[in-house]
């Protein structure tokens, strides 16, 4: 009998609320938990336990930060998006262009990658105000491929097929010089993410970052109850474009190189196929789905080297026909304390 | 110049045909697949291993790439896709460029990354001079094929029973079930059809756009651009708007090649955010 | 003479060749409880959604406290005083109604595209919030989700969320519209307890709620302003009877 009611009140922990203030309830919402803090301490850590795999965490990283400026539209705004590598690749032509022409100081190349990438995406969120979700897959998919298309066409500055060649990164801060083996680089990119995603965390649990939400949720009532819609999908579109430029240089400078690959359909692709297994509409979905993928497509590509993409497919189709509410639901279930510390809702 | 225009009428039709497919899927069925062109590439390879490995002749060929994609089709729908219905059309993207990666690397895997071609009967090479315009047989063969499927496709959706069942089960499901409409089944042989429809585009594509195994994600856009310029209300929108980019593309590509594909973008992206719901449609 | 709270000058709509709404020309007074009724498809919402500015006129103006707004977009109207609820609940599922009105307060405070702030850091938002909510009755769901809520409740917050843009002019859309016999009572008593500072268009098909309600009555019919007076006049109208009963109006 008292195992019984003891299961009964603690299945309802969920459903009852805690007596809290109103003003109590919206703070604590916004605190940060202790998986949170476990999650960057590791992260952090990792500069010194895994010396030897700075390379591949730098990859992560700043595929992190790629995917996390998706998740800013996709899963704050509700905004489809098939053609993010277009501020990517702006993002990393800029820095590339720079560092080749002189002015390579990287904190410096970042800023104006990010601020090129957001005029970009400023503009161009014009025009995916109007519209369904297919006619805006099709504008941002379009703008990828134009500027896929120009890079190419404009080989006498982008290096064309062939790729940039002869960047050279000059020392962060005129202190820290990139190693070949990725220590600067990890470091350096880590830093970058954090900051960028304090930035976005501070946003999502702003007024600004609810109305973001609310549109998403209800874009018809979020406009009669006075908010502009329009201005804070440009606002949020220009945010997220100048985060994936950000992360674009970051590639450039961590690599000294980039090609067209930095604008291919593939490089979208792959950023959903990160948020589908990490999650969107809480920020980590980003960061954790990344750590994931590089670290299968790095067995699977070790597998069958030519064929990755098989499997890159097959993960995508199974997950979706699975559902991802049912894995997230499942996920939820499993690490049901976990998840709810790290502040995301149960679905 | 009629050339040109001739020329550009007939890639014209076959993005129609191959893109048709996909104006009822997604038009009518409002599935977001972009894994369309993987069923054409299926066809176009079906063709290239009947007419170089088995020697069906190519004229005999065409209607079997239709029924072997066609047959693809139907399993992947009931295996697949019918789960994913009534998803939201994120999932729906997700998905099918899953699929496009498996099909991408597959073929790959089976066929070589390399260019595929096959022999064209003596018949249909060459072109031959009509009041001064050179007319290729096999862009001919293209249009008199692609303008009958698309009549019969009209007349088949507007007049017969079929047609308006699908109307039906689209319309809202549940009260064509109630109506006795086989809904699942109208809808399975409407996706293996299109399908089918994509397949053959893709055999007589072949010989004119080429075909290697990133074809469904090269021409993606391009079966796309045909459905939403189009509009959805009915076959016309999608075979105009095939035409349209047909002949754009393929004089654009002679006058201005240095331009490449940007132009077409570029008139997509102004159509759409101008007009949202497509070029030929009524607005709502 | 005082200023209207809301007129509407041939105010029409029409879609493709049907005309959902033809020269309706309405006042309504400043402080009124007034309804519009009609039969169903008479062009109630069609003239509800011209007034919100979520559809376009076709041609006519309408005018806010004697301010012509026929061209400002849903937002500004919104901004100038005027607040509606739906006749389908037009909620935010996901948020809590405490997040939800708080929204609401923070847009018309100014504070609404702030990006640096934590919310809930604004106490005067927040009290404002809670404040209302109590008010309406939802001070003991305001930290749940929206969409667990009962059906009755979500109605409520309906109104809430209208309320909390502070409207000098509220349009309410058939606010008891499929809620339970024995939930009615709280949305009528909340909407009968509405400040005299407001006014209130209401938009009803249900007869005992516009006759205990309003004090001018409209009468909408095939997207014409078919009859308009007091209680008694519309109530004793034998036109507007046979149109309700659906015969043809002999007079």
């Amino acid at each position: 009998m008292r195992m019984s009611s003891r299961e009964v009140s603690s299945s309802e922990i969920k459903t009852t609320q805690p007596a809290l203030t109103p003003q109590a309830f919206l703070l604590a919402k916004t605190k940060w938990r202790w998986p949170e803090v476990a999650f960057w301490l590791v992260a952090f850590s990792l500069i010194w336990l895994m010396p030897n795999r700075h390379l591949l965490l730098n990859e992560i990283a700043i595929l992190g930060l790629f995917a996390l400026s998706i998740d800013l539209i996709l899963g704050f705004a509700g905004i489809i998006s098939l053609g993010h590598a277009a501020f990517f690749g702006l993002g990393a032509y800029a820095a590339g262009l720079m560092a080749k022409h002189g002015i390579g100081e990287p904190v410096v190349g970042l800023l104006v990658a990010g601020g090129i990438a957001g005029i970009a995406g400023f503009f161009s969120s014009f025009l995916i105000l109007r519209g369904s979700d297919l006619t805006r897959l099709m504008i941002t998919l379009g703008v990828a491929l134009i500027f896929h298309e120009i890079a190419n066409r404009m080989a006498w500055l982008t290096g064309g097929a062939d790729g940039l060649l002869g960047i050279i990164i000059p020392p962060i801060l005129g202190q820290f010089e990139f190693d070949f083996r990725g220590a600067t680089a990890y470091t350096y990119s880590l830093v970058v993410l954090f900051l960028l995603f304090l930035l976005a965390r501070r946003i999502i649990h702003s007024p600004f970052g609810l109305s973001l939400k609310a549109l998403k949720d209800n874009r018809l009532r979020a406009g009669t109850i006075g908010i502009a819609s329009a201005r804070r999908i440009v606002a949020i579109y220009t945010l997220a474009a100048a985060y994936a430029g950000i992360a674009g240089g970051l590639l450039t400078q961590t690599t000294a190189f980039v090609s067209l690959e930095v604008l291919d359909f593939a490089r979208s692709a792959d950023a959903l196929l990160v948020l589908v297994i990490g999650g969107s509409g809480y920020l980590y979905g980003g960061p954790i789905g990344a750590i994931f993928f590089k670290i299968m497509k790095d067995g699977l590509s070790a597998l069958t080297p030519a064929y990755w993409l098989f499997w890159m497919g097959f993960a995508l189709v199974v997950l979706v026909l699975v559902g991802r509410d049912r894995i997230t639901g499942f996920a939820d279930r499993l690490f049901a304390p976990v998840v709810a510390l790290f502040g995301r809702k149960a679905r | 110049m009629l050339t040109i225009l001739f020329d550009g009428i007939a890639y014209g039709m076959l993005l129609f045909v191959l893109a048709c497919g996909l104006a009822i899927t997604l038009g009518l069925m409002n599935f977001v697949n972009l894994a369309h062109g993987a069923f054409a590439m299926a066809g176009g390879y079906a063709t290239v291993v009947m007419v170089n490995w088995l020697g069906i002749p190519f004229i005999f060929s065409l209607p079997l790439a239709f029924f072997v994609t066609a047959a693809l089709g139907l399993v992947l729908e009931r295996t697949l896709y019918r789960h994913l219905y009534g998803r939201t059309h994120l999932d729906q993207v997700l998905f099918s460029i899953g699929l496009v990666f498996m099909a991408i690397a597959s073929m790959d895997y089976l066929m070589g990354s390399s260019q595929q071609f096959y022999k064209l009967p003596e018949a249909l090479k060459g072109q031959f001079d009509v009041f001064g315009v050179g007319i290729g047989r096999y862009r001919l063969l293209i249009v008199v094929i692609c303008g009958l499927l698309a009549l019969g496709l009209q007349i088949v959706l507007a007049k017969s029973l079929f047609g308006a069942r699908l109307r039906a089960a689209v319309d809202d499901p549940r009260v064509a079930r109630g109506l006795g409409i086989p809904v699942n089944s109208v809808f399975a042989i409407t996706f293996a059809v299109g399908s089918g429809l994509a397949g053959l585009g893709g055999a007589l594509a072949t010989e004119i756009t080429g075909l290697d195994p990133t074809f469904p994600l090269k021409f993606m856009l391009y079966f796309l651009i045909v459905v939403t310029v189009g509009g959805t209300s009915s076959l016309t929108g999608p075979l105009l708007a095939a035409l349209l980019l047909g002949i754009t593309d393929v004089t654009g590509k002679y006058l201005a090649p240095q331009f490449g594909a940007f132009f077409i973008y570029a008139v997509m992206i102004l159509i759409l955010t101008l007009r949202p719901q497509g070029l030929f449609s009524r607005e709502k | 003479m005082s200023v209207l709270a809301l007129e509407t000058r041939g105010l029409s709509k029409s879609f493709g060749g049907f005309k959902a709404n033809t020269d309706v020309s309405l006042k309504v007074q400043a402080g009124a409880r007034h309804a519009l009724i009609g039969p169903n498809g008479a062009g109630k919402t069609t003239f509800i959604n011209l007034l919100t500015g979520v559809l376009p006129a076709t041609a006519g103006s309408v005018w806010l406290q004697g301010e012509d707004v026929t061209t400002i977009s849903p937002q500004g109207r919104v901004r100038r005083g005027m607040a509606r609820t739906f006749q389908i609940n037009q909620l935010f599922n996901e948020l809590t109604p405490l997040e939800t009105v708080g929204l609401a307060i923070s847009e018309r405070t100014g504070f609404g595209a702030q990006w640096w702030r934590r919310i809930g850091t604004n106490s005067a938002v927040v009290d404002e919030a809670a404040e209302l909510l109590m008010r309406m009755r939802l001070g003991d769901v305001m930290l749940r989700q929206t969409k667990v809520l009962p059906y009755g409740k979500q109605r409520l917050l309906e109104i809430s969320l209208a309320l909390a843009c502070q409207p000098s002019l509220l349009l309410l859309d058939e606010p008891a519209a499929g809620v339970p016999e024995d939930e009615r009572h709280e949305i009528l008593d909340i909407v009968t307890a509405l400040p005299e500072s407001v006014t209130v268009l209401l938009i009803e098909h249900d007869m005992e709620l516009v006759f205990t309600f309003a004090d001018r009555i409209s009468v909408l019919v095939q997207g014409m302003l078919f009859a308009e007076g007091s209680v008694e006049e519309i109530s004793n109208d034998p036109r507007v009877k046979a149109v309700y009963l659906g015969e043809e109006a002999h007079v």
